[in-house]
């Protein structure tokens, strides 16, 4: 059964070897560098192992606020990867049935994707920037007193700077949508209603379940590109400051291994959610090998 | 019921459109409109001018062949595009190949693609910084060429370079072409390259004639991905470049810090008119969503 394998084989098998070093190697350096010890610098050799840096980068790192970098990228990550959940799937049974306007949308999604970011977050903050002298213009036309006192700017964390990361998440929860309903049988769902399931039913017992590892993927999606996300948050999140932005400032003002340290705190977040996600789903995959689809069993 | 289902799907349709709409559609508007304004040192006003697009081609056309700055920072950019559009097909093609042709079992295949996957969910500015201890003057690479004698002196090209910003962007860009080739390549029916090899086609042939031009839709929404990610960056070429390496991007940054906007505005303009072109040209080769 098995013929042997070509010489072609063992020459591409080592490309991918070196390609995998390739795009992991760098990465594991900086990992275990940041746990050099108190004398060492930012090459090697190690000068002992230690958690010297760690410490170091809660203590803070001058002026930069990192713990507040970090609760920041945290919580905007976690309500982009819910609202894209929520948008993508409402917005992936919305194109099951043509409607007008769902070819512009669909290409409005792909555009979002491929407009350069700079060029998203330079438009977002001139919008946010109009819209702020707009509210001064009209508290002073009409006296109101509470914008003189209050109004700073429309611009923070919440609202140009979740605009401007679901603008960049939002495309990736489309097409992973797309590409599970075009798989979709539809005979599933027809059987729900037929048998007297409302639209509700159908979609929650007979829909979810099946889409359920795709929405993870959303999830995942949602989370990651989130919490790295910097060309486009790089003008539009205001006053505030997300992880990724401040990893860049750093970049330019530390010389120790504590940059090396909050490298390998962010990838570890990073790789803690892509863990549980595969899991999850190598998991709901193998129960539904082993039991078949567990949908309407919820009736 | 026709009529309810479309309902149906407006609202469900409609809070993606939203953000869209606010958060993408307004903003390229208004950059288009504040691209004609003018501009102080510390504020914006409306105006409908045209100075911002003229300064920014000033002397462009008279003093050819020599290039002004906005002309060079294009060719420079367009460079780029060109060496990591290269180098990334190269490799994406091959590490497809490999994972579509080569590797047997359906398992393994999906292991071996989250492998080439799972670095792009990590955050690009740490994989860009772990280039420096092994790239830097007294980096893993210089110590071993001084070790075993290859050079005496630190090799100085290697960080903050031409050379580490091209690494960089094919470190971190070469999954756009994966994915999308991998996904061309896996529907190709096996029996098209044996019925190619016994027509007699070398492999050569069979690679050229057949597994290219089948290719062709992954190859050209891999190709627009890598393109237009390069074209717009100024993080990879502001990180690996040591702030030294002009790039469109950057420039638009730079004058957004000094509250140019109009500038900047213009500049973003002509950028998207750039990448539209270079999308339309690429975009004829597929239809995008057909492939999904």
């Amino acid at each position: 059964m098995h013929e042997r394998r070509s010489p072609a084989f063992f020459a591409l098998a080592l490309f991918f070897a070196l390609f995998v070093v390739f795009l992991y190697g760098p990465t594991i350096t900086i990992l275990i560098l940041s746990f050099q010890g108190p004398q060492g610098g930012l090459t090697f050799p190690m000068r002992g192992v230690s958690l010297h840096w760690f410490r170091q980068l809660f203590q803070g790192i001058g002026v930069v606020d990192i713990g507040g970098a970090l609760w920041n990228s945290l919580k905007l990550g976690i309500v982009v990867t819910i609202l894209t959940v929520v948008a993508s799937v409402m917005a992936g049974l919305a194109f099951r049935r043509n409607f007008r306007g769902a070819t512009l949308l669909f290409y409005t999604a792909i555009a979002s994707l491929i407009v350069p970011s700079i060029v998203v977050s330079l438009g977002i903050a001139l919008e946010f920037r109009i819209a702020d002298d707009g509210v001064k213009a009209l508290g002073d036309a009409y006296s109101i007193e509470w914008i003189w006192d209050n109004f700073t700017t429309t611009m923070g964390l919440f609202t140009s700077g979740l605009g401007a990361h679901l603008s960049w998440t939002f495309p990736f929860g489309l097409l992973i949508m797309f590409a599970v309903f075009n798989r979709f049988n539809p005979a599933f769902e027809e059987a729900a209603r037929d048998l007297g399931a409302t639209p509700w039913q159908a979609f929650r017992h007979v829909v979810l379940p099946i889409i359920a590892p795709a929405i993870a993927g959303v999830a995942l999606f949602g989370f990651t590109l989130s919490w790295d996300e910097i060309a486009r948050s790089s003008q539009a999140m205001g006053a505030d400051n997300t992880l990724p932005i401040t990893l860049r400032a750093l970049t330019t003002t530390v010389t120790t291994p504590a940059i090396y340290a909050l490298g390998t705190v962010t990838t570890a977040i990073s790789l803690t959610v892509i863990g549980t996600v595969l899991t999850v789903v190598t998991i709901v995959q193998r129960r539904r090998r082993r039991h078949g689809s567990d949908a309407g069993k919820g009736v | 019921m026709a009529k309810s289902s479309t309902k149906t799907s407006y609202w469900q349709a409609a809070p993606m459109a939203l953000v869209f709409l606010l958060f993408f559609a307004v903003p390229l508007g208004v950059i288009l409109i504040v691209s004609f304004w003018k501009y102080t040192q510390y504020s914006i006003s409306p105006a409908f001018i045209f100075s911002n697009y003229t300064d920014i081609f000033s002397g462009c056309f008279t003093q050819l062949p020599s290039l002004c700055t906005t002309f060079s920072t294009y060719l420079q950019t367009l460079i780029f595009c060109a060496e990591v559009w290269a180098l990334t097909l190269a490799i994406g093609f091959t590490i497809a190949y490999f994972l579509v042709f080569e590797v047997r079992t359906t398992t393994m295949q999906v292991v071996l693609a989250l492998l080439c996957t799972i670095p792009f969910w990590t955050s690009n500015v740490i994989r860009m910084i772990s280039w420096i201890p092994l790239l830097g003057r007294n980096g893993l690479i210089n110590q071993g060429l001084q070790d075993v004698g290859l050079t005496s002196h630190p090799i100085e090209w290697l960080l903050y370079s031409h050379f580490s910003v091209l690494l960089a962007f094919v470190h971190l860009n070469t999954v756009f072409m994966i994915i999308p080739i991998l996904n061309s390549m896996a529907r190709i029916d096996k029996s098209l390259i044996e019925a190619a090899h016994d027509a007699g086609a070398s492999a050569w042939q069979t690679l050229w004639n057949v597994l290219i031009p089948l290719c062709k839709p992954g190859i050209a929404i891999g190709s627009i991905f890598v393109i237009t990610v390069v074209m717009g960056d100024y993080i990879t070429i502001g990180i690996m470049g040591g702030q030294q390496i002009a790039s469109v991007g950057k420039v638009i940054q730079v004058q957004t810090n000094f509250l140019q906007f109009p500038l900047a505005a213009a500049n973003a303009v002509v950028l998207l008119a750039t990448v539209l072109v270079l999308i339309w040209a690429l975009s004829r080769l597929v239809d995008i969503r057909k492939e999904l």
